[in-house]
């Protein structure tokens, strides 16, 4: 259930997503999600990519700050009001979320990669809703 | 007006008379009362008694601003605390201040080179002084303050900061004198426009700056914009402070109380002495001082010495404007700063590397310095309010050790340049 997203610090500057992709890929690396958050000063590239052992060492090795991260993505009815059952669960059960994206698969389904402060119980009270949750080798897949 | 016409046109024998008389007792004192600076003599095959005249000066070790950081706080006092009235602390190299202290006696010798200061910049007893210089451990505000309380005008410690109550109590209080670092007074002019405020509706004549590098450029600036004299004084806390030397009206090179300290340039490389007139490192005996003399107390400030009688009639000798430092010291907004200090505190923190860069600029009239830091790969952390708090907890951390805002920005690694060499850690973009 756990999937391993890759998250690269960045300088705002220019050329520097552009060296991200480039470098990955050079590498036959697919990237399946993806988003950046930003601030004034940096941003930090969160994505979920095919291989994400093999990003990561071949990042370092270009000398970018990078680690993996531990998320869960979450397959939704692509429909009104899904997201919002989804995370009324979540605070009803005080599982705090560090960040999301999101993005419609086609107009079934929708995936919501989530970062929950405490991923175990995260995983546990949407399994005991029946809620979806997308396999790690499914997720690397798409 | 000359305050003290026997002493500051006196001739270069009755001088160096002086300065013997009392050289001699100061070396005796030191070699008595201060271990670290007895056993520096010692390894020099020295004695108090060898030391007769001036000429004998270049015999003794020097005295390093890290002898005051081995020796902090109080060690090379040479009198017991009971006879310590006063504290001063500039910044160390490291995270430990620069400590000095101060006898009744010294803080009355202190405000009567103030008062001689303030009488070459032309200041007399019915001025109003407005003192924007910090009042506390910097020894700006307080040195100047009593200073023009000895003289005898009329005092306004409105300490640093605090820009439209300066430009309010200007004007309404008819303030004739101000004294604070030269890049403030470029401030206050600025403001003072943007208000609207016609400078003729001000009474200020005469301005007292120094703590901080400012070329002749700026000094023309500084006397259109505010209608002024703008008057260069020097001083370092670990010598005395403001005062050791003071331009008179002629605006000619700074003269120095030679009756207090004796300088000398030496060659911070071959640290030999050179002939008057030539540019090298300044270095300062005090001679009067009780709570903590100095022997050959190398400034880093790279300057010159004119011997020549002054056209205002003093003869106390000159010194240019300094050059610049044989260290890397940076000045900013009148607070020292060493790299080393930066550093201290990036190692002192496990999460950031000894990386870093400091820029530093001057916008508008005011320094302002960013500091690059690397992001260390196992600190990074990819919740964006974990990486603010680490910028926050550097910023926080640098404010509190060096008493300036820095503004930190956290970059990637490896990105901030090595070299083979020295490292190149500060990129100073104001023109001095």
């Amino acid at each position: 259930m756990i999937i391993k997203q890759l998250s690269v610090f960045l300088e705002n500057k220019t050329g520097r997503l552009n060296e991200v992709t480039q470098i990955l890929g050079n590498a036959g690396i697919n990237m399946s999600a993806f988003s950046v958050a930003d601030t004034s000063e940096f941003g930090i590239l969160r994505m979920i990519v095919s291989e994400p052992e093999k990003a990561l060492s071949i990042l370092k090795d270009a000398d970018f700050s990078v680690r993996l991260t531990d998320v869960i993505c979450l397959n939704s009815p692509n429909e009104p009001g899904a997201l919002a059952r989804a995370l009324n669960i979540l605070s009803g059960e005080n599982v705090f979320i560090e960040y999301l994206y999101a993005y419609s698969m086609d107009d079934k389904t929708a995936n919501i990669v989530l970062k929950p402060d405490n991923i175990q119980k995260c995983i546990e009270v949407l399994q005991e809703h029946k809620m979806e949750l997308v396999r790690a080798s499914e997720m690397y897949k798409i | 007006m000359i305050w003290n016409e026997k002493i500051e046109c006196a001739s270069r024998d009755e001088m160096r008379d002086i300065q013997a008389e009392r050289l001699k007792e100061t070396v005796r004192r030191i070699y008595h009362n201060v271990p670290s600076y007895r056993q520096k003599m010692q390894e020099a095959g020295l004695v108090p008694g060898d030391i007769q005249s001036v000429d004998d000066l270049s015999k003794l070790p020097f005295t390093l601003k890290t002898d005051m950081r081995d020796n902090y706080p109080f060690g090379l006092f040479t009198v017991p605390m009971s006879e310590i009235v006063r504290i001063h602390a500039s910044s160390g190299t490291t995270g430990k201040p620069t400590v000095v202290g101060y006898t009744r006696k010294d803080l009355n010798n202190w405000a009567e080179m103030v008062t001689r200061s303030l009488c070459m910049a032309g200041v007399h007893r019915e001025d109003i002084v407005q003192v924007a210089y910090g009042y506390g451990l910097f020894t700006g505000g307080l040195g100047l303050h009593y200073g023009c309380e000895n003289l005898g005008a009329s005092v306004i410690p409105i300490s640093g900061g605090n820009t439209d109550k300066q430009l309010q109590l200007m004007e309404d209080f008819g303030t004739t004198v101000i004294a604070c670092t030269p890049s403030y007074s470029l401030h206050l002019g600025e403001e003072l426009k943007a208000k609207g405020i016609d400078k003729s509706k001000l009474k200020l004549r005469v301005g007292i700056f120094g703590a901080e590098p400012w070329t002749e450029n700026m000094r023309k600036e500084i006397e259109a914009s505010l209608g002024i004299k703008a008057i260069d004084i020097y001083g370092l806390s670990e010598i005395m402070g403001p005062g050791v030397s003071c331009e008179c009206e002629h605006q000619a090179g700074m003269h120095i109380m030679e009756d207090h300290f004796i300088p000398e340039i030496i060659d911070p490389e071959t640290l030999q002495p050179l002939p008057a007139g030539e540019i090298g490192e300044l270095v300062f005996t005090t001679i009067t001082k009780e709570g903590i003399p100095l022997i050959r107390y190398r400034t880093r400030d790279l300057t010159r010495l004119n011997y020549e009688k002054c056209a205002c009639g003093r003869t106390l000798v000159r010194m240019e404007k300094c050059k610049g430092r044989s260290d890397d010291m940076l000045i900013i907004r009148g607070v020292n700063v060493f790299p080393s200090q930066i550093e201290t505190v990036l190692l002192e923190m496990s999460e950031t590397s000894p990386h870093y860069l400091i820029i530093v600029e001057r916008e508008g009239n005011l320094d302002s310095v960013k500091l690059m830091v690397e992001v260390q790969e196992q600190f990074f952390s990819d919740e964006i309010k974990q990486l603010e708090a680490l910028r926050k907890k550097i910023t926080h951390k640098l404010q509190s050790t060096l008493g300036i805002s820095v503004d930190v920005k956290l970059v990637e690694p490896k990105t901030i340049e090595r070299t083979a060499g020295k490292a190149k850690r500060v990129i100073d973009n104001r023109n001095l």
